[in-house]
């Protein structure tokens, strides 16, 4: 039998099981139906906040020398209300909605301006490494994330996913108390915190002189967190981190991951990655005779 | 070319010096470095530029009459291209890149249409042109204290037939009124083998209408808000191209079906904004 690529991350049904990571290309419905196309299997939407934000001043995006990006973009994003309206005649891209906030209510405001648009999940980020009074700042504050996705899950029968990344809480107590708040998946994780300095003129690159560090230096560190979470917790996980090959999909699959996401692989090899790692994953299916990603997960937990 | 200058990663910011500063006009600066990696870029390439402590920029790589050398030209209008423009002679600035596509030159009878920087790449594709190609250089400007490049253009085109026309929309020098008047009466008169565009974004929306209505292979290079220069941010996006990884360069065949090319752009949030 053909193998498929069809995955599914608790309620959400994905033809493919690479989708775009926040944060990248994510501004157009016309890029997002493109990316579809290339063989996304879903895109997720840079993250929104209540008001429009322009981010920090560039330098925001560059190479490190050794491999991976840095990036302080500062969640730039036109707002909820403006890319609910962009995306309102969606009819076939699954879409992930990230939405980035400091309170419940401003996740919950946000919520209901995608009431008349074609949405498959919401992803809360609660990992953005570089920007004050959200992301990570919430993410490490285990009261403050109860609260959120208790308010979140009371206002969408839309799937749920909590975007985790290392901060300086244990990020394992975030995940559980996202669990126990009712979370349909997690993701895992976001870029490090990170920064790089110029030698020349000696002084921090980034605008914002922190930033997040992601590609393939932070892989392994990505997929020992998958493996931690998927097995310590029943919980369906998204894994992403430097992932840019059908082997890198294929590790996270084994390590506990029903799907992955891609953000650096496309600075480094374009949108033709999500197709490569289709492929490869296909050709890896029919090797090991596996019909179902499903099949694969989690299977490293066994050693 | 040195052979480490190859192996240099592009998404790396190097650091380079200003070598010289060119004033050609009050509001416009070239400046001028040794990199032999940007000396030898295609017309229509383009760096991010770094000026450190203030913004990074995309800027379109432009040539130097020194080997081994490269430079940018920049219009004082923002913060981050005012303090392009105050750089001084010795000062430091990075560089990444070359990114983006470049112009696809035909031969004969070819049309250029620059406005401001704009001419920049214009004036890299004249270094690429055959000496037998019959070359007109539109150059569009408000005023005659705006003009540059005029000389630059004649002198790169004197083994070449040529024609270098000014249009200012004063009348202050050249012909008076727009530039895309002049594109519209020349593509009637003759035939052109190539017509190539790059400026304000109207212009080249007219440009790229009168050649594609009549069969004129025609490109433009577009200018969008850009932070990462290699397909990773989206802010560049032009309908569902990436202006710095599917262009800048893109034929009127391709731009006659997106619908935001010459009506709107997306501002530093991504909120599309009309021209």
């Amino acid at each position: 039998m053909e193998p498929s690529l069809s995955t599914s991350i608790g309620k959400i049904e994905l033809n493919s099981p690479a989708m775009l990571a926040s944060g990248i290309l994510g501004i157009s419905l016309d890029v997002f139906n493109r990316l579809y196309r290339s063989g996304a299997g879903a895109v997720v939407t840079k993250s929104l906040s209540i008001e429009p934000w322009e981010g920090y001043p560039n330098p925001t995006i560059f190479s490190v020398n050794g491999g991976g990006w840095m990036n302080a973009v500062g969640l730039s994003n036109p707002g909820a209300s403006n890319f609910a309206k962009m995306i309102e005649n969606n009819q076939d891209v699954p879409i992930i909605v990230s939405l980035v906030g400091s309170i419940p209510e401003d996740f919950e405001m946000m919520i209901k301006e995608f009431t008349n648009c074609n949405v498959t999940a919401f992803e809360l980020n609660l990992s953005c490494p570089h920007v004050a009074k959200v992301g990570l700042e919430v993410g490490d504050d285990p009261e403050l994330v109860k609260k959120i996705v208790t308010t979140v899950k009371n206002s969408t029968s839309i799937p749920v996913i909590a975007k985790v990344g290392l901060g300086t809480t244990n990020y394992l107590n975030t995940v559980e108390i996202a669990i126990d708040s009712g979370i349909d998946a997690i993701t895992a994780i976001n870029t490090v915190r990170a920064m790089a300095i110029d030698v020349e003129t000696q002084r921090p690159i980034l605008s914002n002189k922190f930033g997040g560090l992601s590609g393939t230096p932070i892989k392994p560190i990505a997929l020992r967190c998958v493996y931690e979470i998927a097995s310590k917790y029943d919980i369906p996980i998204i894994g992403c981190g430097g992932i840019s090959t059908w082997e890198d999909a294929i590790e996270f699959f084994l390590a506990g991951a029903s799907a992955i996401q891609l953000g650096s692989a496309i600075g480094d090899n374009w949108i033709n990655v999500f197709d490569d790692i289709n492929k490869g994953v296909l050709q890896y299916m029919k090797q090991k005779n596996y019909s179902t990603i499903d099949e694969m997960v989690g299977l490293a937990k066994k050693f | 070319m040195r052979w480490w200058d190859l192996q240099r990663n592009s998404n790396h910011t190097t650091i380079v010096t200003i070598e010289k500063v060119i004033d050609e006009t009050p509001t416009v600066r070239t400046l001028v470095f040794s990199d032999s990696i940007m000396a030898n870029v295609l017309p229509g390439q383009f760096a991010m530029v770094w000026i450190p402590g203030i913004n990074e920029l995309p800027m379109s790589v432009m040539i130097s009459k020194e080997s081994g050398k490269a430079a940018f030209t920049v219009r004082k209008h923002g913060l981050a291209s005012t303090g392009l423009f105050n750089i001084k002679v010795g000062e430091k600035i990075g560089i990444r890149g070359p990114y983006g596509n470049a112009f696809d030159i035909k031969q004969g009878k070819l049309l250029l249409v620059g406005g401001g920087t704009g001419l920049v790449p214009m004036m890299r594709l004249l270094t690429h042109v055959k000496s037998t190609d019959d070359v007109t250089v539109l150059i569009g400007a408000k005023s005659k204290d705006e003009v540059f490049f005029e000389d630059l253009a004649n002198d790169l085109l004197k083994n070449n037939s040529h024609n270098v026309i000014i249009s200012t929309d004063d009348g202050s020098y050249g012909e008076k009124g727009f530039v895309t008047d002049i594109v519209e009466k020349l593509v009637n008169e003759s035939h052109f083998d190539g017509v190539y565009t790059c400026g304000p974004e109207k212009m080249m929306y007219k440009t790229v209408q009168s050649a594609h209505s009549r069969g004129i292979f025609v490109q433009a290079s577009l200018e969008r808000m850009m932070k990462c220069g290699v397909g990773i941010c989206g802010s560049c996006c032009v309908g569902e191209d990436l202006a710095c990884k599917d262009g800048t360069i893109f034929d009127g065949n391709h731009l006659s079906k997106n619908n935001e090319f010459g009506h709107s752009h997306r501002n530093k949030a991504g909120i599309l904004e009309d021209y």
